[in-house]
């Protein structure tokens, strides 16, 4: 029985392994291709001698944009997560805790679940006509705005549903207490629900971070952000694939760092909701 | 009801509301409404501004006759019902396999998640390298069984399930993690229970563990499907849409007609008919979902 037991677990580590390769792969071969010599590369060599030339000319070249480019991400993904997070708590806050008109919230679902059918093309389509009256066509708040737009949705629902896990008889006893419903919220609440909050703040920063379709069509070269900039190495007449595995390379250590230290948020924000 | 305590309430109400409310009119509906009064005009941009010329439903009457539209709904519904589909069962297969063993566990779960991380445009980056004809990894590894080099991204019958590969590499990880949860939430005596009974681990898995899990699997399904649908990123890179219309896709027809034909006002048309069909898509599987509710209750 025992025995039977360990050799199906070796099964299992033998198809998950395999898995895992496959998973893997694609990510080892792009960074060895960024240590190579564009020769090296479009040899297909497996040894070879690595370089940094590719990174050298990514990072250092004259005509460089990855720093600008980096600091765009850097400042529409934090700025439009700051707004998400404002708004989904406060928003999910009334949704669940504030006697909300049904209407208002069933309102609410339907757009978001509308929102997350849609292509984001037709968004920007929408949004462009408007942005370029407006002058926030290739502006950070631009960006920031139609990011806040695409995402809230999602934030709020994840807010709503970590809301709701909140003790009712806390927020009875400070109300008998006399405590304001902003001193609530912020005092009582929002301490209960960092670990949601963090959640959902990962997720949003990921999902601004690795936007494209939006950014693709509302930046210019002052605030293009580092996937259009990827996009770009791509569509040239003249693909430099040494330059383009760098870039890919470089852009793949956020992932790896939010990877390595928030899994757990990270998990728990994509399955929240799904799985009850 | 208006105690002083009440009226305050309904004050912060508002106020904790009022964001929201704005995204929702500002950034939603009134772009949207703006693009259904583009979807009637000709629009000409001129130093600036636009010049609106009324044309009646023209671009919807178009919209019948447009041969790469066709092309492009047909392309993306492959594309998400096959790629869906095979996420979902290896996703099962893997989160089930998860579940089954003690050790490793979360290593294996740090593995599969790093591609939902990464950039779409990254995925496409890396695959356009992996997928090249001359140096790409995936021709090196046939090689090894003695397939020939194939133009994966240029070959028209070859081009879809390429891009379909890529999706599958990018997104199954997502299934599995859904699926994954869902497994963790069942309650372990389930398992003894099988044990006991000697079921094996193949009878459990299809009468136990299957069962049971078809809410999530359905859950996961519709989430993935609606995803997939927008599929822009992975063909914007890898193929255009090309060659020839193989991989075309709705996003991608309406961002070429839209941005890079300038066509803002037949584009706007396009996008109107998208939303209108997803919306139709998604009352229907509410209607389904409901109607299969009700038999089985």
């Amino acid at each position: 029985m025992k025995q039977a037991l360990t050799e199906h677990r070796r099964f299992e580590h033998l198809f998950l392994i395999l898995v895992s390769v496959f998973v893997l792969v694609p990510f080892v071969w792009i960074i060895a291709a960024a240590f190579k010599t564009q020769i090296d590369l479009l040899q297909g060599k497996l040894l070879f001698e690595p370089t940094l030339d590719s990174f050298r000319e990514v990072l250092f070249s004259k005509t460089t944009e990855f720093f600008r480019n980096t600091a765009s991400s850097l400042i529409v993904a934090t700025l439009s997560t700051l707004v998400i997070l404002f708004i989904a708590t406060v928003g999910g806050y009334a949704i669940e805790r504030m006697h909300t008109p049904r209407w208002i919230v069933h309102g609410l679902l339907g757009w978001s679940v509308v929102f997350h059918m849609v292509p984001p093309i037709t968004l920007v389509a929408a949004w462009f006509p408007l942005y370029r009256q407006l002058g926030l066509d290739n502006t950070y708040t631009g960006l920031v705005l139609a990011h806040v737009a695409v995402h809230l949705p999602m934030a709020l629902w994840l807010m709503a549903n970590f809301v709701r896990d909140v003790p009712i008889e806390l927020e009875e006893a400070a109300r008998i207490d006399g405590c304001s419903t902003p001193y609530l919220l912020w005092r009582i609440v929002v301490p209960i629900i960092a670990p949601g909050l963090a959640a959902t703040a990962i997720l949003m920063f990921i999902f601004s971070w690795n936007e494209f379709a939006v950014a693709l069509n509302m930046t210019a070269k002052q605030t293009a952000t580092v996937p259009v900039a990827i996009a770009k190495f791509a569509q040239g007449y003249e693909i430099k694939y040494g330059e383009m595995a760098a870039t890919a390379a470089l852009s793949l250590i956020p992932a790896l760092l939010f990877l390595l230290l928030g899994q757990r948020h990270i998990v728990k924000g994509l399955t929240t909701g799904a799985v009850k | 009801m208006h105690t002083p305590y009440a009226r305050r309430l309904t004050f912060w109400r508002r106020v904790a509301l009022t964001p929201t409310l704005a995204v929702f009119l500002l950034l939603s509906i009134l772009p949207l409404l703006n693009l259904a009064a583009l979807s009637v005009h000709n629009v000409r941009w001129e130093e600036g501004r636009a010049s609106w010329d009324y044309v009646g439903f023209a671009h919807y009457a178009r919209l019948a006759e447009d041969q790469l539209l066709h092309t492009g709904m047909v392309n993306t519904l492959i594309f998400s019902v096959v790629a869906v589909s095979i996420q979902i069962v290896l996703g099962f297969f893997l989160a089930w396999a998860v579940s089954r063993i003690r050790r490793a566990r979360i290593l294996y779960r740090t593995i599969f998640i790093l591609p939902i991380l990464v950039p779409g445009i990254l995925i496409g980056a890396i695959w356009k390298l992996m997928l090249n004809y001359d140096f790409g990894l995936v021709n090196d590894f046939l090689m090894l069984f003695g397939v020939m080099p194939q133009d994966w991204l240029g070959t028209p019958h070859l081009a879809l399930p390429s891009v379909i590969i890529v999706d599958i590499w990018h997104w199954t990880p997502f299934c599995f993690l859904l699926l994954l949860a869902g497994f963790e939430s069942l309650p372990q005596d389930l398992h003894e229970a099988a044990l006991v009974d000697g079921a094996s681990a193949w009878t459990e898995l299809r009468y136990v563990y299957l069962p049971l899990m078809m809410p999530v699997i359905l859950v996961t399904f519709l989430f993935r499907f609606v995803t997939s649908l927008k599929v822009f990123d992975e063909i914007y890179l890898l193929t255009g849409g090309g060659p020839g219309s193989s991989t075309e896709v709705i996003s991608y027809t309406i961002y070429r007609t839209f941005f890079t034909q300038d066509q803002m006002g037949y584009g706007s048309a396009m996008s109107v008919a998208v939303l209108f069909a997803i919306s139709m898509l998604m009352v229907l599987a509410w209607a389904t979902g409901r109607a299969g509710r009700r038999e089985a209750a």
